[in-house]
Parts: structure tokens; sequence; C-alpha cells
């Protein structure tokens, strides 16, 4: 009996078992309507063994949007708590998982994948590729990632969710102050996850160092490809380092170590460090690639070149080595001392300095351009004043001595979300509406965007800006509920409405594909934003080879080139091209991850070592594999080619 | 020195203005350290407003002269790589900038780690502040009591808090003093605050700490000496001592109300000693040996 009780909710709620039906209801709405239209096939063949980066890409933005809208009710579930003082919606420990999960969806699960989803698509076909460098290596990747994420939304269905806080600092997330097996989710989710972002990390890097296009010199890299790069260069130096916290942090919780423990020698703040030595960075792995998409968007849309490329590439580069140099100023208040204070001050605000330079490159971008004011560069024109301001708070924190009163207070929640939500979630809807005609054939309303925006940037405005306020009459972070007489009321009421017109935002998004789909019309071409780089080159839909004959670079805009000054881009004749094979491997492998990370959270130890001796079967099985590819004929490349409307010049 | 004063004094006031009519905790300072942190913050929201509306500036006067709609029809923006010079102002401004910010802050660093301005000539009242699920304990050894959930300090005092914790990192805050310091389990780590107006402030634990964290606060009564020493006179005269039995009771989760012994836990539950971070470095070396001998002896002491 006592092995069952662990499988149980430990602080269960009407919610939780509402969640736990909607649950059941869907996934069985997907096998019956799967099997009821005849789709395993079409799935197997098609989706889940596919190792083709533009699917992968595809099934990794469409998991970070539905993370999105998971980690979304935290949010709105939150925010309704605190709306009003003393509120009785929710209890202490349901708050606690709600904040700790929503900070793990949106980071791990919405804002990581949403990235992945961009690299995946753009990258090959930015720099003229047919595929990524190791492309069933890329579809273990996507299988980790999503096997991680599925295992950590089931927490709170079965065993309880975790509730330390999405930093889960020891000793609070130990087994002696955290007994369920919330934690553990926490622990093995994220490792999980992590392997296939540290696998994508080398697979992106490699890619970009080997397979561009010939002419493209480094220099000639569009800049989403060179954020690409820099960001991927950041994860292979920093989740390691992950990788092991996670691993100690484990092994405290299910083998009794004591690495992280306040007592027999454990270091409670050792967690602290490492978490953040990844922590911080990993910020910059999310809000550099969001830079990426704005330089094309903006770039594209003031119909003029990007504004000094080489401080832009120079700029990232200096974020990426000073993101490594900064961890501590995360908690400033430990009591290390005034001087190691001041050296991760310095270094904090040096961040401000290339990321001014972007700032006003892009401004310098629109200079003598010709603005159009579409939905993407409605974002990026957003993004611009909203992040100077998450910016300038961001200086104001690296403060040390300040820093004190800033700390773990509404003022820090406020300005982290003032960066993330322009920065990295405007950019991704801005590229998800940029890219959506290359990926889907058809436009997304230009006018429910347009209302989506206002209602994302108002509602924005209005949820996190009185945080700084409430922040600095000592509303501190993550308290479940407060007295009247705090007078923090009126604002946290302001800040739920603010959430609330965030949400129809986002409502409107769905409701905007879904009119889309429906209503707009099929024959925009390849190129309707009238665009500058390869990607926007090729033919829409994309042939599974991208290109049919690979481009030829002469500049940072080959195809605006090829537009305006007759650059000849498809010099070649057609030839047969050489492709990966399909593999179901990637899936079952993760499958079988899954189960072992499921059966590590309960410590069903049997189970473990059976899942354990599955993946290196898995392994084995492929050092054996014989797999050199398939060619696709000249003849049916030609035929493709018609079909979508004849070969590009 | 003037003018930077009757800059702050307006931004303060319009602060105040647009929030309402109560000024904000954090930045109606009572004590030398509070005062120095609302300094920094006020000046760097003087100079990042500036930035902000330059940027604000540029960005709307861009959007409109080069809007679309406003331009042309045949008109073909041109080609422009970086311009050095721009470019130069571009990192250059931001740098001299970032330098002024790091000069503030390293110097206010060492103000605030340190005893608090116009009372280094004082002997500082030492108070061990530790904290348990979800309560904060007040000990004071020079007095030999101890309270539980509230705070009485003299005015014009400096005054050196140890914090340390009997479970999670909890960060020790009382805004209107100083900024918060963490208190963790296996170190003690200290903070020097005064009050200098009499008054009540609103304490708490600001490092999210379990299910009780949001209730983890405490009142804070700053008084005269004189009526700082009556009231030390009539707990001494009044309460119960704090055996060790009773100390156990109260470090069990949970919420308490407000409680005062003589004596101190002190006694029979030492402090963590060994100091983190305290402004007087030359004393690290020292406490760093007496770290790794007290692990030794604590490991032993477990051992059996």
């Amino acid at each position: 009996m006592e092995f069952f009780e662990r499988f149980a909710i430990p602080h269960p709620s009407p919610a939780i078992y509402a969640s736990m039906v909607v649950i059941a209801l869907t996934v069985i709405a997907i096998i019956a309507g799967l099997t009821y239209f005849k789709k395993w096939g079409y799935l197997w063949r098609e989706w889940l063994t596919t190792v083709d980066h533009k699917r992968l890409g595809l099934m990794y933005i469409i998991s970070a949007i539905l993370m999105l809208f998971r980690g979304g009710v935290d949010a709105i579930m939150m925010r309704a708590q605190l709306a009003t003082p003393d509120s009785k919606l929710l209890d202490a420990q349901h708050y606690n998982e709600i904040f700790t999960t929503h900070g793990v969806v949106m980071i791990m699960f919405m804002a990581m994948p949403f990235i992945f989803g961009f690299m995946n698509y753009i990258v090959p076909l930015q720099i003229g590729a047919r595929d990524v460098a190791f492309p069933r290596l890329n579809a273990i990747s996507f299988w980790l990632f999503f096997m991680g994420a599925m295992l950590f939304n089931i927490s709170f269905v079965i065993g309880g969710s975790p509730d330390a806080g999405w930093t889960s600092y020891f000793p609070l997330a130990g087994t002696e102050f955290s007994e369920s097996v919330g934690t553990n989710y926490y622990m093995i989710a994220l490792q999980i996850s992590g392997l296939g972002s540290l696998m994508t990390g080398i697979n992106m890097i490699t890619t970009i160092l080997k397979m561009r296009a010939p002419g493209m010199t480094l220099m000639k890299m569009p800049m989403f490809t060179w954020s690409t790069l820099v960001a991927n260069l950041i994860i292979v130096t920093v989740f390691p380092v992950l990788t092991v916290a996670l691993a100690m942090g484990t092994m405290d919780r299910l083998f009794a170590t004591n690495f992280f423990t306040s007592s027999n020698g454990g270091m409670d703040m050792l967690w602290a460090n490492l978490f953040w030595v990844w922590g911080h960075p990993e910020v910059y792995i999310l809000i550099l690639p969001a830079f990426g998409l704005y330089s094309e968007i903006i770039s594209t849309f003031s119909s003029k070149n990007l504004y000094g490329y080489t401080s832009m590439v120079a700029s990232m580069v200096i974020i990426s080595v000073l993101s490594c140099l900064v961890w501590a100023h995360h908690f400033f208040t430990m009591g290390q001392g005034a001087a190691s204070n001041s050296f991760f001050s310095i270094t904090t605000m040096a961040i401000a300095v290339p990321t001014g330079v972007k700032i006003f490159n892009w401004l310098f971008t629109m200079w003598k351009g010709k603005i159009r004011f579409t939905v993407p560069m409605l974002y990026s024109i957003g993004f611009i004043p909203l992040f100077t301001i998450g910016g300038v708070t961001g200086v104001m924190l690296a403060m040390s001595a300040a820093d004190y009163q800033y700390h773990n207070t509404m003022f820090l929640v406020a300005h982290f979300h003032n960066t993330i939500i322009p920065g990295v979630v405007f950019a991704m809807l801005a590229g998800l509406t940029y890219y959506w005609p290359k990926m889907f054939g058809f436009m997304l309303n230009e006018r429910i965007g347009k209302w989506t925006f206002w209602a994302l940037s108002i509602g924005f405005v209005l949820a996190f800006f009185p945080m700084y306020i409430t922040g600095l009459d000592g509303q501190a972070r993550r308290m479940y509920t407060y007295s009247e007489s705090t007078g923090f009321g009126p604002l946290n009421m302001l800040s739920f409405i603010g959430a609330g017109i965030m949400a129809i935002g986002f409502v409107l998004i769905v409701y905007n594909i879904y009119y889309s789909i429906r209503y707009a019309p099929r024959n925009i071409g390849s190129d309707p934003w009238d665009a500058r780089t390869l990607e926007w080159a090729t033919h829409t839909p994309v042939p599974e080879y991208n290109f049919a004959i690979t481009p030829a670079v002469n500049s940072v805009e080959p195809f605006w080139d090829a537009k305006k000054k007759k650059h000849v881009l498809f010099p070649e004749p057609l030839k047969k091209i050489h492709m990966p094979n399909n593999s179901g491997m990637p899936f079952i492998l993760s499958a079988i991850f899954f189960v072992w990370g499921f059966s590590f959270v309960f410590a069903i130890w049997p189970l473990v070592i059976i899942a354990t001796l599955g993946i290196f079967a898995c392994l084995a099985s492929r050092s054996f594999e014989n797999d050199h590819g398939r060619y696709i004929s000249l003849e049916e490349v030609e035929e493709t080619e018609e079909k979508l409307g004849g070969a590009k010049k | 020195m003037k003018i930077k004063w009757t800059f702050l004094m307006i931004i303060f006031t319009i602060v105040t203005v647009l929030t309402g009519c109560e000024p904000l905790m954090v930045l109606d300072p009572k004590g030398p350290q509070a005062e120095r942190q609302a300094g920094d913050i006020l000046l760097s929201i003087g100079i990042m407003s500036g930035i902000v509306i330059i940027v604000f500036a540029i960005l709307i006067y861009v959007l409109i002269k080069y809007r679309a709609s406003n331009l042309p029809e045949d008109y073909e923006p041109p080609h422009m790589e970086g311009n050095f010079w721009v470019e130069l102002i571009c990192v250059g401004v931001p740098i001299i900038i970032v330098a002024f910010f790091s000069f503030v802050s390293v110097k206010s660093n060492y103000i605030v780690e340190s005893a608090p301005v116009g009372y280094e000539e004082q002997e500082p009242l030492v108070i061990y502040a530790s904290s348990s699920n979800w309560k904060w304990h007040f000990s004071y050894p020079e007095q030999d009591i101890e309270t539980v959930n509230y705070l009485y300090i003299p005015t014009d005092r400096p005054i050196e808090f140890k914090l340390y914790s009997y479970g999670p990192i909890t960060s020790f805050w009382i805004p209107q003093l100083g900024g918060q310091k963490y208190a963790m389990a296996d170190m003690v780590t200290t903070l020097h605050l005064a009050a200098d107006e009499i008054g009540e402030y609103m304490g708490r634990n600001a490092n999210f700490s379990g299910k009780g964290f949001a209730e983890n606060s405490f009142n804070v009564t700053a008084m005269t000496a004189d009526d700082f020493d009556d009231w030390v006179e009539e707990v001494k005269e009044t309460a119960a001592p704090l055996t060790e039995k009773k100390f156990d009771e109260i470090l069990e989760p949970g919420h308490l109300g407000q409680m005062t012994f003589t004596g101190t836990h002190l006694e029979f539950s030492p402090a963590p000693e060994h100091d983190h971070g305290t402004s007087e470095t030359e004393e690290t070396d020292e406490s760093h040996e007496e770290h790794s001998h007290s692990e030794a002896n604590h490991s032993e002491h477990e051992g059996h």
C-alpha cells in the first residue's frame, strides 16, 4: 500500500482532479481520433521517425506553444490569487507549486524549445544547407526534450509538483523540507531535456561551422545564424554545469549524499552557485537568438541592410563571454563581502554596453529606411523601448548595495519579466508571424495580429510595471498572500487585470491561426515579405532537400543581391541529392528515457535497471547499424521543382 | 553635491506623487544604510530615465520620419555599413555611464558592509537573528535575553546582526533600516544597521522558505536608549528563562506569536560561527581556519 501512496497527490484540490479528467479525456480523444482517421501510420512515418530539421523545428514550436499555455494558466492563477489581499483562492502549498512550475515550464519547456524550433527551421535554410550536421542526433534532441517536458508535466497529477521554486535552492529542495517526489521530477526531467539541449548545441555549432554554402564566410552569415552559433557555444559551455548540479541534487535526494545539505559538511550555497553558473548564461541563450530574429525582421521591414554588422557580431561575442562572469549577482546578499560584490556588480553592468550598441544599431537600421508596420515589425518596435526599460532596471539591480533592497522583491520579478517578455516572447511571436508563410504557405491575418500585439503590450505594461512599485514598497516575491494593511492590494489588482489582457492576446493568437487556416489566401509566393536572406530564396512549401541547387553566396544578403543586383544564386545544374534516412530509434530511445526518468522519480529500481539496459541497447544497435542515407534521383528532384513552380534561378 | 540632492529630491517627489500619498518603504529610509541605498536607487532611476527618454525620442523620430507611408513611392533606402565614429559614440557614452555607476556601486558596497556612517565610534549592539520555519529568534547576548518574532532596538546605536538559520536559507530584511542579507544553516553572516528615528518598522524573511513563508515576518520597534534599557530590565524581571527543551519546541515548523525569554539559546545551541563576508577582511584567514576546525569537531560530534 505504501508503494502506491507515493503516486497520490499530496495536496489534492478540485482543480487538480479536474485536470486529471481533462488529461485523461484528451489522451483518449487523441488515440481515438488517430485510430478513427487511420493516422497512426502517417504519424509514425512522417513525424515520429522524421529527421527533417523543418519538421523537428515545427514540433519544437508546437510543443512550445502548448507549454506557453500551460505556463500561462499558472501565471493567471498566481495573479488571481494575489489580486486581492488575504485571498483564499489557493493555499500556500498550491501557490508554491504553481510558481515553481510556471518558472520551469516557461524557461525550460517554452522559451528553450521555441528558440530551438527557430534554430532548427531557419539555420539550415539561412546557410543553404540540406539539413543539420547530425540529423538523427537532432531527432534525439527533440524527443529527449519532449519526454523531459512530458515527465515534468505529469508531476501535478502523479505524485505532486515541485514546490521549491524554479531555482530549487537547497536545503529547501532537499528531502528534509521537500518530502514529496516533486523535486525529483524537477531534477530528472530537467536532466533529460538538458541532455537534449546539449546535443542540440553540438549539432548546431557543427552545422554552422561546417555546412555553410560556398562563399558564406563567417562574416557573411546572417545575424540569426550568428546569434545561434553564439548561443550554442554558451549551451555547450554551461549545460554540463547544470547536468552536474542536477546529478548532485538527485543524489542528495535519492541516495542521501550531502552535497547541498546544511549538515555533515554540505554547502547549501554550492547549489545556488552551480545553478546560476548555468542559469545566468541561460538567459543569454534565450535572448541572443531573439536578438538575431529582431535583426532579421527589422532589416527586412526597414528595406535596409543591418547597420553595424561587425559591431553586432562583436557585441554578441562579448555578451557571451561576460554572461559567464556574472552569476553571483543572483545572490549579492549571500554575504560574500564588498570586494566580491564589486567584481560581479561591474561585470554585470558591463553587459549593458554591448546590449546598448545593439539597441542603437537597430535604431540606425531603421534610420533612412522605409519602415513597414507589419505584425513582426510591430513586435520588434515594441521590443526596443520595453526592453530598454528592462535593461536599465537590470543595471539598477546590478548595483549590489542597492540590490540588498531589490533582491527577492517584486522589483526583481518586474525586471526579469520586462526583459524576457518583450525580449524573448515578443521575438518568438514576431518570428512565428514572420516565418509562418515559409512554414505553412499562407500568412497569418495582419489585423488580428495587430490586435494581439496591442493586447500583449498593454497587458504587459499593466501587469508588470506596478510590480516595480510594490517591490520598492516591500512586497517580497513568492508570497502567496499579503494583508490588507500593506497597501499592495490595488496595484496587484492592476497586475491581475494586465495579466487578463495578456491572456486575451494569447487566445487571439490561437484564433488567428484558426482564422488564417480557413480564410488566408494561399497564393503568396515564396517571398511574401520582400526579404533579404537565403531562407526566402527557396520554394514555399520548402521541399525536403531545401535547395535543389546549393546557393552561391557573395554577401550577407545574397537573396537581396539576387533580386536587386542580378547576383546568380543557383549557378549549377540540378543533380541527385543525398538525404538522411528516417529512423524510429530517437523516439524509442527517448520513450525509454521517459520510463527511466519516471521510475527514477519514484525510486522503482528494477525498472530503472531495465530502462538503463534498454538505453544502452539502443546505443549499441546504432553502432552496428549500416545506414548511409539515400539519394533522391535527378528525375524526382526535377519533378518536385516543376510542381513547385519551376527551378529557382 | 547640492545639485545632486536637489535632483534627487525632485525625482523623489515625482515618485511619491505618482504612487499615491505614502512614500514607498524602501524610499522612506530611517537609518544611514537604507538612506545610502535609497540615494543610489533614486540616482540610478534619474539617470536611467534619461537614457530611456533618449531611446524613446530617437525611436519615435525614426518611426515618424521613415515610415513607408510618409515616404515617396520610389524611395530606395541607402546601403549603410557601420560608421566608426557613430559606433564609437554608441560604445563610449554607455561606458562612461557604466563607469560612473560602477564607481558609485563599489563605494556603496564598502559603505553598507561596514559600520553605519555616523556611528563608527560607538560600540555596536550585537544581536543574533536566527530563523526557523517560520519564525525569527532574536538573541541579545549582551543583555542575556531572547525574543521571538519581534525586535526591540535602541536608536542612535549601531547594530550588528549575526544571521543564521535553523532550516532553509532565509533573508533578513528590514526595508526602512537597510537591505537584506541571507541567513544560512552552515555559517553566520553579518548585517550592519542603525536606526536614526524611533518608530515601528516592518521586518521579514524575503527569501522563499516553504509553506509558511508569506507570514514569516516580525515587528521592529526602535526606541531611545533609555526606553530600551527599561525594556531589558522589565524582561529580566518578568520573562521566563529559555530552556533547551522550550527552544526545541519553538523550533518545530509552524507559526508562533511574539515571545520573550531571559537567557539566550546561544548557550546550548551556538551559532555556526565562522564569519563569511564581514567587512574586516584581515580576519578572513583566521576565520577560515576556524571554519575547517569547527567542521571537523562537528563531524566528530555527529559520529558519536
